[in-house]
């Protein structure tokens, strides 16, 4: 029960953070979008990007010392996986516009049908990755 | 005052993964596991998450200009193409390879070990991948 208060929670802090930044800054709260423009060819509207990213690098070094604990990160050591796994990550999300924040978060609120299709696909094809490598390899 | 109040709202946003467990690759897994022991703690953070971008945006309806920007820009595209298709077909594989997502994939980098570095480093490789001519103009139908 704990883990849905939390996941409630930290969705809640995830959406007010997406409507504080369409306020302030006029802008769709999208990672991929936000990050990829940090890189060549670099934006001329980099500050904000750069600022917005900052704050994500913050958070849990913070977290740490108010909590006194490391947020939990159980994550795979295979490197193959990891290498392919960012690479797709990181090509998908720029062809398709967007990622879980911009086309599952905000695209969703907006009932943009683009971001419906795209989230659509992507979490299709997670949960199939996912069957595949579980419960027909075995991994 | 647009960067610091930036700056917060990135706070604001990992804290939330770091709150609702999207950070833990381990976690969103387990989430994606469907025909597994299925964690369905996950929907709640995409169900909240929704829930107040979508009243929020509405309230956003009636004000005219951002408060630190000149313009809101939205989206505005509405076609429907190959790419919107095969890029998250793409993300999704690579999501459900190592279950880390870019949100969470910038939040996790500055906690932690060398296997995240090593996925982030190779997100950032496929997202200068992406933005390269050429492969956009391989794309394009």
């Amino acid at each position: 029960m704990h883990d849905f208060i939390m996941a409630l929670l930290g969705g809640a802090m995830i959406g007010l953070a997406a409507v504080l930044l369409m306020a302030t800054n006029g802008s769709i709260l999208g990672i991929s979008g936000i990050a990829s423009r940090l890189m060549p060819p670099l934006s001329t509207d980099w500050q904000w990007r750069l600022a917005f990213i900052t704050g994500i690098f913050a958070a849990p070094p913070l977290f740490s010392l108010v909590m006194d604990s490391k947020p939990t990160i159980e994550i795979t050591s295979n490197t193959s996986l990891l290498v392919i796994g960012g690479f797709l990550v990181g090509l998908g999300t720029v062809i398709g516009n967007g990622c879980t924040s911009g086309h599952g978060v905000c695209g969703l609120s907006r009932l943009s049908i683009r971001s419906l299709i795209a989230t659509g696909v992507f979490m299709l094809f997670a949960f199939a990755t996912v069957f595949i490598t579980r419960h027909m390899l075995g991994a | 005052m647009r960067l610091v109040s930036t700056f917060c709202i990135g706070l604001l946003f990992s804290s939330g993964l770091i709150v609702s467990g999207m950070i833990n690759p381990e976690k969103v897994l387990g989430f994606l596991d469907v025909f597994g022991v299925w964690d369905a703690s996950l929907v709640f953070v995409m169900g909240g998450a929704v829930a107040v971008t979508s009243l929020g945006y509405r309230l956003l309806n009636h004000q005219e200009k951002p408060l630190f920007a000149q313009e809101f820009t939205k989206p505005t595209r509405t076609d429907i193409d190959f790419k919107l298709f095969a890029g998250p077909a793409l993300f999704g594989i690579g999501w459900g390879l190592v279950g880390l997502c870019p949100g969470p994939a910038f939040a996790a980098v500055s906690s932690s070990s060398k296997t995240v570095l090593l996925f982030f480093t190779a997100m950032l490789v496929g997202m200068c991948v992406a933005r390269t001519r050429w492969l956009n103009s391989k794309l394009e139908f």
